[in-house]
């Protein structure tokens, strides 16, 4: 079965198309790298996954069921984390305050849910650090808890926004690492969308491509190659295959670490009030 | 006998002294605990505000010839639930609440204006009047803070969850603006039994000064919160105590005690674990 089939999905933001007709069909287990340029729809298609963004056409499935808000088979990982700086709740409580956050009553743990925090803590190396606040940690240390709590509940699909924003590049390599240890060791499917492939290229099996409102999913020597990611850029984009690395440019400038400079305020904007 | 229990016996020879710690403690746990939450949100303006909007409503309420209580209930209520719906646009935006809370106020005494024999009931109602409670108020102050508490339990999953990490909760299918505007409207019932105490222009000392000193000494959830109660408690008693033998009036005790208590936990070493020397990321 699939984990992710789109079958003629056009998805809208404020009456404009973000992705229009996309058609693609993602296998359980894959380890999939979400690439493309700002507003291109990587955070929209994640929320239409998830259920909070109906299709405007076609239709989507998730292990062949129609997207459902709450859906417990999908952990998620939000690209905006809001860490309120005052917040002095130790990471370990935020974390279970997750945990069936969306029922009613008093927001006690149960032994089991304690245990599932920890052993999944355990799992991402993230024991010791969540004793403390999250207002208190590094973006790395952040990144890990909060990938610890997307992996809580034995998720099948792991949707990951822009996990890797704001670490630097070692930090980036442990968390891509953690990453595909605890998936491939629960077969868990990944979409990990990001604004570099050369970094994921060790670990992905293929790359979903956006841009310019279509998707094109494939391996790596199949997408990123010059005609198809000019029709994504809309665009001329050369590619350049140079030491095990890929170079996406566009009149010479490197489009994935120029596009990393001005990151903020394109797909999101309303959600910038920190 | 010894001194503690002389200083007790003395107080609590009175009924006003007993009703006015009773009144003070069920008012305490209430704003420690709603106040907690208040804090976790980085809401505690709008909190303030709902105080001074009940300001309006409680001095038109005496207008029309209504206790004050309701009117002070009735405004807080409905400018909770309203704040709540347009929780993106306003409740975290500190013009528009600062707007309408001056507004609040200008009618408040405008209200006053025209109904000048209740002039003396103003500073009880801005400054609070403890002593002054009878055992209808304590029941009736009991009652609001059940209803308070027990909304509370109800929305504390969801609200935990949507305060600390609201995109992931919206995500998991949790109703935010219902969980916005169920814990205004929550806070709106905890500002009308804190003001009866300490007045609406000090709900902040019970409301907003334990909670804040409680996330300064313990990290946990539970243990916040139970800090922040005892904390309100022990400063509103204190207070009462400092008041009975000082003369001075209750509310500026209290208000003391809670700033002390603050600025002592502030300059407390911060209570987390140390840092893992190991891996550093």
């Amino acid at each position: 079965m699939s984990a992710v089939a789109l079958e003629h999905v056009t998805l809208q933001l404020g009456g404009r198309a973000v992705l229009s007709d996309v058609s693609f069909e993602i296998q359980a287990g894959e380890f999939i790298g979400v690439l493309g340029p700002n507003g291109a729809g990587k955070t929209t298609l994640m929320r239409a996954i998830l259920g909070l963004l109906a299709p405007g056409a076609g239709r989507i499935k998730v292990f062949g069921q129609p997207p459902e808000c709450g859906n417990p088979a999908i952990g998620y990982l939000p690209q905006l984390r809001t860490v309120l700086p005052d917040l002095r709740i130790r990471g370990r409580d935020v974390i279970a305050g997750s945990l069936n956050g969306e029922r009613w009553g008093l927001a006690l743990s149960s032994r089991r849910d304690r245990l599932m925090v920890e052993e999944t803590l355990e799992a991402v190396g993230a024991h010791e650090l969540a004793n403390r606040p999250l207002a208190e940690m590094s973006g790395g240390e952040r990144q890990r808890l909060l990938l610890a709590q997307a992996l809580i509940g034995s998720p099948r699909l792991l949707l990951l926004d822009e996990p890797l924003i704001s670490l630097d590049a070692r930090r980036q390599e442990i968390a891509i690492d953690v990453v595909r240890r605890v998936c491939r060791e629960r077969k868990i499917t990944v979409l990990f969308s990001a604004h570099e492939l050369n970094q994921l290229l060790g670990t992905l099996d293929r790359v979903l491509y956006l841009g310019n409102g279509h998707a094109v999913l494939g391996s790596v020597e199949e997408v990123v190659t010059a005609p198809i990611l000019s029709k994504l850029f809309g665009t001329e984009i050369q590619v350049l295959r140079a030491d095990g690395h890929i170079f996406v440019m566009s009149r010479g400038l490197d489009v994935e670490r120029t596009d990393h400079l001005h990151d903020h305020g394109h797909e999101h904007g309303h959600h910038h009030h920190h | 006998m010894s001194m503690a229990t002389t200083i007790i016996t003395d107080m609590f020879a009175y009924d006003f002294m007993i009703n006015a710690f009773t009144a003070a403690g069920i008012a305490a746990v209430v704003s420690g605990i709603v106040g907690y939450f208040l804090v976790m949100r980085g809401q505690t303006f709008a909190g303030h505000a709902l105080s001074h909007i009940g300001f309006a409503g409680a001095t038109g309420a005496g207008l029309i010839g209504l206790a004050p209580l309701w009117g002070l209930i009735a405004f807080t209520l409905a400018a909770g639930v309203i704040m709540g719906a347009l929780s993106e646009r306003i409740s975290n935006r500190d013009v528009a609440i600062g707007v309408v809370l001056a507004l609040a106020l200008g009618f408040g005494l405008l209200f006053l204006h025209y109904h000048t024999s209740f002039a003396t009931q103003a500073t009880a109602l801005l400054f609070g009047n403890v002593l002054a409670v009878d055992h209808a108020m304590i029941a009736t102050l009991a009652l609001l803070g059940a209803i308070t508490l027990a909304g509370l339990a109800f929305i504390m999953r969801p609200l935990v969850f949507s305060s600390l990490q609201p995109e992931l909760a919206e995500a998991k299918g949790v109703p935010l603006r219902a969980v916005s505007v169920a814990f205004l409207a929550i806070v709106a019932l905890a500002v009308s039994v804190c003001a009866q105490i300490v007045g609406v222009l000090l709900v902040f000392t019970l409301m907003v000064g334990p909670p804040a000193a409680a996330q300064r000494v313990t990290t946990g959830l539970w243990s916040g919160l139970f800090v922040s109660a005892g904390l309100a408690i022990g400063e509103a008693w204190l207070g009462l105590t400092m008041a009975f033998y000082t003369d001075w009036p209750v509310s500026f005790c209290i208000a003391c005690l809670s700033a002390l208590a603050y600025f002592v936990c502030i300059a407390l070493p911060k209570q987390t674990r140390p840092a893992q020397v190991a891996p550093a990321s």
